[in-house]
């Protein structure tokens, strides 16, 4: 499948980059096994796009904007402040049009010290993973676990604290249930799920 | 003996296949039972139980929800979303969808299904249904939340009924509720000093549509002499009407809504109200999405007040509602629309007691010219808001008057940003929003019942202050 996605897209192959790249694998991803392609790989290249797009959103809109060149601020509630969205809510309103999209996989913005509750970890990989990438950076979290008699291979990539804005924000937050973050520390875990077929 | 025996067989059958065949129609001939009054008398028999206060105009039109006869429950679903998605986006709803798609939430879900709308409204069980529609028991949200304390210590004790009955959480939309929100505008008078108004200016929202028939009917005022009716109708009653309307001051001539010009063969004497949507689309659209058009927006026969279940006066029992029974024909009197059309048929408490009201002396005040129509309130300044909504085909979004009278009502609070937070405090509006027979006197008076959330979240806010303050003390010292 990926290579058909290659040979159709022959041309346009460099411009389109990680993006064709997971789209053809994710076209496979029912036959991930056999084709070639593990749950790990997809997972990775899957990550790598969500991981840089937000880098790009964190350090070319928000942090030149609001703490360089200081034209506009950005908050949680953008919409009534007249300001941009922060760059974990841009992650997690992608996450959540994806999710409205299609079944086949979803991730998630997760901490030990999330500013929502909600975001806590929840379910025992969730856990693990969290205070593995905590205390290893440089090395993802991978396990498949089953949650409602469902199979799910899930990675758990580490958070890091990339720009100012990251820290600032989540030490000063009202909500927050640690004030002492510092730059290139892991605040927490994008945890990614994809469906085991 | 047989053979009488062997008749009423047969004319038991017959009778039985007849009625069955009846059966039938009313369930599967949706389109026609949707104007027959007789077939919709059948349909009627397949009711299960009576409907909420907000389908049960709709009732007979059963695929309206069901889609077609046995669709199940993802039909259904969907066809709650087809209605009602887009307002609940648009109002930044804090439990969407998505939110519970992730497996991360499937426990909970077993619990409560937050996926489908159904599990928290669920149709014909009056003997289930709360306001808005709601048939989940009253601890909804503990399920979830219900270690909300160990967060906030100011919520230890509260109980599991109170996150919505108190006034300070919704469901769906939080948007006057959030914390921050609540404290920005904790300090905010009961009356403040400068009246937000809002209108938008019609010649530039017409220069940027490209479909304006701005050649045949170019943006310059028109006086009574330039109708192009024919002649009977060009010197009537109606005409003259028109030449102090909206429409004369725009440009929009006789011909617009007719169809032709005088001597045309094309005229039509009494356009129908789809001639307004020509125009009107947006306005159109919003009168189907609430309860004065939504039988419209089906293909029902229009609604009529003596089918309403609020009181209304009966001497407009069979009036039917569409965009002529609010706007006349051709004055489009939007003074006459905001009251007068109104309390026409209205005759609840709180409808009865507006005149009498600080806002409904106002309006009587801005009628008879004493004080500016911008600067009063009449019953559509609070039900019909001015609102900016985005033109659907178009990325283009202005102010206009949201013809969805429901859409502030759905809970009320959802009136506090867009209608009450114009001319009032948030602590004021919300508490008065909050006191039913406040309500019911349509707000002659002061509240008598109090919200206490701005204050928890003040007194939140500023211990967190002094905790951080003193925190950062101690760093120093030891420092």
């Amino acid at each position: 499948m990926i290579n058909n996605q290659r040979e159709y897209d022959m041309t346009g192959r460099a411009r389109k980059g990680a993006i064709a790249l997971v789209a053809g694998m994710l076209m496979a991803t029912g036959a991930a096994a056999a084709e070639g392609v593990s749950y790990k790989e997809l997972a990775d290249a899957l990550h790598t796009v969500m991981d840089s797009d937000r880098t790009i959103y964190t350090r070319m809109v928000v942090n030149r904007l609001q703490n360089e060149e200081k034209v506009i601020k950005a908050s949680e509630h953008w919409k009534d402040d007249k300001a941009l969205p922060l760059p974990a809510q841009m992650f997690r309103f992608g996450s959540e049009m994806v999710a409205e999209k299609q079944k086949m996989f979803t991730y998630s913005l997760l901490s030990e010290w999330p500013v929502n509750k909600q975001n806590a970890p929840r379910t025992p990989v969730e856990t693990a993973g969290l205070k593995a990438v905590v205390a290893n950076s440089k090395q993802p979290f991978y396990k498949e676990e089953t949650i409602g008699g469902k199979k799910y291979f899930t990675a758990v990539y580490p958070d890091i604290a990339i720009s100012p804005a990251c820290v600032s924000c989540h030490n000063g937050h009202k909500d927050t249930p640690r004030t002492d973050f510092k730059l290139g520390d892991v605040m927490g875990g994008v945890v990614l799920r994809i469906a085991m077929k | 003996m047989a053979s009488s025996n062997q008749q009423l067989w047969l004319a038991w059958s017959l009778v039985s296949g007849g009625f069955l065949a009846l059966l039938g129609m009313g369930l599967f001939m949706t389109s026609q039972a949707a104007e027959s009054p007789r077939l919709a008398q059948v349909r009627a028999w397949f009711l299960p139980g009576e409907t909420s206060h907000g389908h049960f105009q709709i009732e007979l039109a059963c695929e309206a929800c069901h889609v077609k006869p046995f669709g199940g429950s993802e039909l259904r679903q969907q066809a709650c979303e087809g209605c009602h998605a887009a307002e609940l986006t648009e109002s930044g709803d804090k439990h969407p969808l998505s939110k519970f798609t992730d497996p991360r939430n499937a426990p909970l879900l077993e619990r409560i299904d937050a996926t489908r709308c159904e599990t928290c409204h669920e149709e014909h069980r009056p003997e289930l249904t709360l306001t808005m529609g709601v048939t989940q028991p009253a601890d909804l949200c503990a399920h979830c939340h219900s270690s909300i304390a160990e967060e906030r210590p100011s919520h230890a004790g509260m109980k599991f009924d109170t996150c919505s009955s108190s006034g300070c959480h919704r469901y769906h939309d939080n948007q006057a509720t959030y914390e921050d929100f609540l404290l920005r505008h904790a300090e905010a008078p009961a009356l403040l000093a400068r009246v937000e108004s809002r209108a938008t200016n019609f010649a530039e929202l017409a220069a940027m549509l490209p479909d304006y028939p701005s050649s045949r009917f170019p943006l310059q005022p028109l006086t009574f002499d330039q109708a192009d009716a024919p002649a009977p109708a060009a010197s009537s009653v109606q005409a003259r009407d028109w030449s102090h309307s909206g429409h004369a001051r725009q440009g929009v001539n006789c011909s617009a809504c007719h169809g032709g010009t005088e001597g045309s063969a094309q005229w039509i004497a009494r356009p129908a109200d789809e001639t307004c949507a020509g125009c009107h689309s947006l306005q159109r659209r919003g009168l189907e999405q609430g309860l004065h058009g939504m039988r419209l927006g089906l293909g029902l026969p229009a609604m009529r007040p003596e089918l309403a279940r609020l009181p209304m006066r009966k001497a407009a029992g069979n009036h039917e509602l569409g965009c002529t029974s609010c706007h006349t024909a051709h004055l489009v009197d939007r003074v006459a629309a905001s009251r007068d059309a109104c309390l026409g048929c209205h005759a609840d408490e709180h409808s009865l007691a507006f005149d009498s009201s600080p806002h409904g002396k106002s309006w009587a005040r801005a009628v008879q010219g004493s004080t500016p129509v911008s600067e009063a309130v009449s019953c559509a300044t609070c039900h019909m808001p001015v609102v900016a909504q985005r033109l659907s085909e178009f990325d283009l979004v202005a102010d206009h008057v949201q013809h969805n009278q429901s859409a502030t009502l759905r809970p009320s609070e959802k009136m506090l940003r867009p209608v009450c937070m114009r001319c009032h405090g948030l602590g004021y509006a919300t508490d008065a929003l909050a006191d039913a027979e406040l309500v019911k006197r349509n707000f002659s008076g002061q509240p008598a019942v109090h919200v206490d959330s701005t204050r928890m979240a003040v007194e939140r806010d500023e211990a967190i202050r002094r905790q951080r303050q003193q925190a950062a003390l101690e760093q120093e010292q030891s420092q």
